[in-house]
């Protein structure tokens, strides 16, 4: 947040995430101009407001009509302009914004803080211009916004994400991009998403402390690079982690090392050691790469929080079972539960007698006995265990769908084998989601056919349930980590779960 | 920090002075951390007084205000085992100063005995203020680079999850026939840098190094304290 600027209201997102209507300002004929892309991307994704766009000439966009000049725009007809006009034009266009009623800005336009000192005078006039307008500044040079409760896609690439809970702000709009994709591919939504560009007056800071006020996230993605700010983000994390989960990846976490200080302590404190610090004090998940990132996001959104870290790995194959528990064992947090007599004694009655009577739990075969949802429930309902991850989904599907496309079904029995296969794997999607929500403890499942086959009933029913089927063990378990992470920093300090 | 800016008009934030050894410790020990008891002395009859005082082994370690890598430089003798080795290094080291050394004389302090070294410390990072670091020490100490680090100020809470982020745990327990580390004392120690980072205004770094675990305990036997030029400490603050 830059100093001239003060902290925006909740009212000015409001005008950002919800508008009643839009305005494009610099729409194009062109297809490959933003201009043209952006009202496209609104047009196309079912936005509910009203719609406006100016055009120097005054051409129809995509069929839609366009306005001359923002002069023509009905006063109080739209609170967000979307700006695609070059950086030179838009003192003026803010004014008439403002004198017609718009309280929001989002700047794609470049030219400013990243073009050279005239490009940083020019962005300094702009948050000046902003805080004296009363209109919310985001951007410049950011790829836009999108709000699923409005059905808002104001951005200058895709993809528009399926609706949820995860609320994303990055300094970088690749990034927002990454994490809408990984939406796209495992079906757990967004509420909103950012791309901040140059942060000039509104910075990923100011997102995230609206994310936990927002009704409609629940969970804060965001990508951090530089820190201009770090009392300011210091303070910000903090405050946002105690209140809602918040996932953090942060760019330059390597070198940054090694800086000349008379201490050797100076040496020791690098620049990725003290901001993994201020995460692990407020609570907030640090994730290493995108797919951890946004699979931690996810998981907040979807599993609930274990009340411990003892986990119980089931299986339908053994060699997965026994990478799993050495992933879980190698975990800094997690534990492989040992498993209790009376579990054990219990499972025997469900199981073929050649079941591994033993954490990992292979099940022997016990899909073919159809009890894998009493298993389930038996394991997820003991006072032992905290969280289970659940291994060998959609085998069967998997076959299914080979005997399917073979050129023999639906004959020789073919048919009636493969819709049995299916609807059991669909049946044991369905039972881990149904007994995690009745157990409240978290079940993961895990197959790489999540994105071999993501038509596979197995993964497919996971998805319908609203959860991740995680592509493997190994990223099912760093997720738990993460969850269980916080259930421990929150339990440590007295807060309540959020 | 919200204090008032006690530097005077005109001095340079960006330099820095260090205090001498036993200034440092005189100014830590004042928010809970444990040093060994040890002697600053002037000469060889101090030095042979404060042996008989300690019961020999002794360490000698010339002391000045501006003494930053006194092992680099053959400033420390360790395990003196007779009164006349201890008054010859304490003759040896008064030699060996150099006038900028700022010297105030030798401390004589008891050999502790642990097999298991920390190292603990504050710093300030450009961006986020004043941290608290602690990390695996010795000689290997940056190396290994098993560090942990939080911004100032942290609870007790903050402090015991930094033991436990350090990935030589199997050092915490019980090791060569020593007890396991109890954790509150090396807590103690970081909650008092924590303390002294926002209590002391111009308090740029600090240095444990190393954090002895003797018996158990962590104890600090060297200490260096940098503030920005500049800073005035009330008296109650410094010894010297």
């Amino acid at each position: 947040m830059s100093a001239a600027a003060k902290a925006p209201e909740p009212e000015d997102f409001r005008a950002l995430f919800d508008p009643a209507g839009v305005v494009v300002a610099g729409a194009s004929t062109h297809p490959g101009k933003f201009g043209f892309v952006c009202l496209h991307n609104i047009l196309a994704s079912g936005y509910a407001g009203r719609v406006f766009a100016t055009n120097r000439d005054g051409s129809p966009v995509l069929g839609h009509p366009t306005l001359r000049s923002l002069d023509e725009l009905p006063e109080g007809a739209a609170d967000l302009i979307f700006v695609c006009t070059p950086a030179s034009a838009n003192v003026e266009l803010l004014r008439t914004a403002a004198a017609k009623g718009i309280r929001a800005a989002f700047l794609a336009s470049a030219g400013y803080g990243e073009a050279g000192e005239e490009g940083q005078r020019a962005q300094a006039e702009l948050v000046a211009l902003g805080a004296e307008l009363g209109i919310l500044i985001v951007g410049p040079n950011g790829q836009g916004v999108v709000s699923t409760p409005s059905k808002l896609c104001a951005q200058i690439v895709a993809p528009y994400p399926p609706a949820g809970r995860i609320g994303v702000a990055s300094q970088s709009g690749n990034f927002v991009s990454s994490f809408l994709n990984w939406s796209c591919a495992t079906g757990v939504g967004i509420s909103r998403a950012v791309s901040c560009g140059n942060a000039a007056a509104t910075s990923v800071a100011d997102f995230l402390r609206f994310f936990a006020d927002d009704d409609a996230t629940d969970v804060a993605l965001a990508y951090i690079e530089g820190v201009s700010d770090g009392p300011g983000v210091a303070a910000a994390l903090t405050e946002v982690a105690a209140r809602q989960p918040t996932v953090v990846l942060k760019g330059g976490a390597t070198a940054g090392g090694a800086r000349a200080a008379a201490s050797h302590t100076g040496s020791l404190a690098t620049d990725d050691r003290t901001f993994d610090g201020l995460c692990r004090q407020a609570g907030v998940t640090r994730a290493a790469t995108v797919e951890e990132a946004f699979e931690a996001a996810a998981t907040f959104a979807t599993q609930p929080l274990p009340a411990g870290n003892r986990v119980v790995v089931l299986t339908t194959a053994g060699g997965w079972g026994v990478v799993t528990a050495d992933a879980i064992t190698a975990h800094r947090d997690l534990e492989l539960a040992t498993l209790p007599d009376d579990l054990r004694k219990r499972i025997d009655t469900l199981l073929p007698p050649r079941w591994s009577r033993n954490n990992p739990i292979d099940l022997a075969g016990g899909e073919t006995r159809d009890t894998i949802p009493q298993v389930l429930e038996l394991v997820a309902g003991h006072p032992d265990v905290d969280a289970v991850i659940y291994l060998g989904l959609g085998i069967q599907s998997n076959q299914a769908r080979m005997l399917r496309d073979g050129g023999f079904h639906p004959d020789h029995g073919i048919e009636r084998i493969v819709a049995y296969h299916e609807r059991q794997d669909a049946r044991f999607a369905q039972a881990a989601h149904d007994v995690s929500v009745a157990t409240g403890k978290p079940i993961l499942t895990a197959t790489e056919l999540a994105v071999a086959f993501p038509d596979n009933p197995g993964p497919a029913t996971v998805r319908a349930t609203g959860r991740v089927c995680y592509p493997s063990a190994d990223r099912a378990v760093t997720a738990l980590g993460h969850l269980w992470r916080r259930s421990r920093h929150l339990a440590r300090r007295g807060v309540g779960t959020p | 920090m919200s204090q008032v800016d006690p530097r005077p008009p005109g001095a340079d934030p960006a330099r820095t002075r260090t205090l001498s050894e036993s200034d440092s410790k005189d100014l830590l020990a004042r928010f809970g951390i444990p040093f060994a008891p040890e002697h600053l002395v002037t000469d060889a009859a101090g030095a042979r007084a404060a042996a008989d005082a300690l019961g020999v082994p002794v360490a000698a370690k010339l002391c000045g205000t501006n003494i930053a890598h006194k092992s680099e430089r053959g400033l420390v003798r360790l395990g003196l085992s007779g009164s006349d080795a201890v008054a010859a290094a304490t003759d040896e080291l008064l030699a060996a100063a150099r006038p900028d050394d700022g010297a105030t004389g030798v401390l004589i302090a008891p050999m502790l005995r642990g097999h298991r070294e920390l190292i603990a410390g504050i710093a300030t990072d450009e961006q986020f203020g004043p941290t608290v670091l602690l990390g695996i020490g010795g000689v290997l100490a940056e190396a290994v680079a098993d560090v942990t680090v939080r911004l100032v100020p942290i609870s007790r809470i903050d402090a015991e999850e930094m033991i436990d982020d350090l990935r030589s745990q199997a050092l915490l327990g019980e090791f060569r026939g020593e007890p396991a580390l109890e954790r509150d004392s090396v807590v103690d120690v970081l909650v008092g840098l924590s303390d002294a980072a926002t209590a002391v205004p111009g308090l740029v770094s600090a240095d444990l190094n190393p954090l002895i675990v003797s018996d158990g305990r962590a104890v600090a036997v060297d200490a260096l304290v940098e503030l920005t030029e500049g800073t005035h400490l009330e008296p109650a603050e410094v010894r010297s």
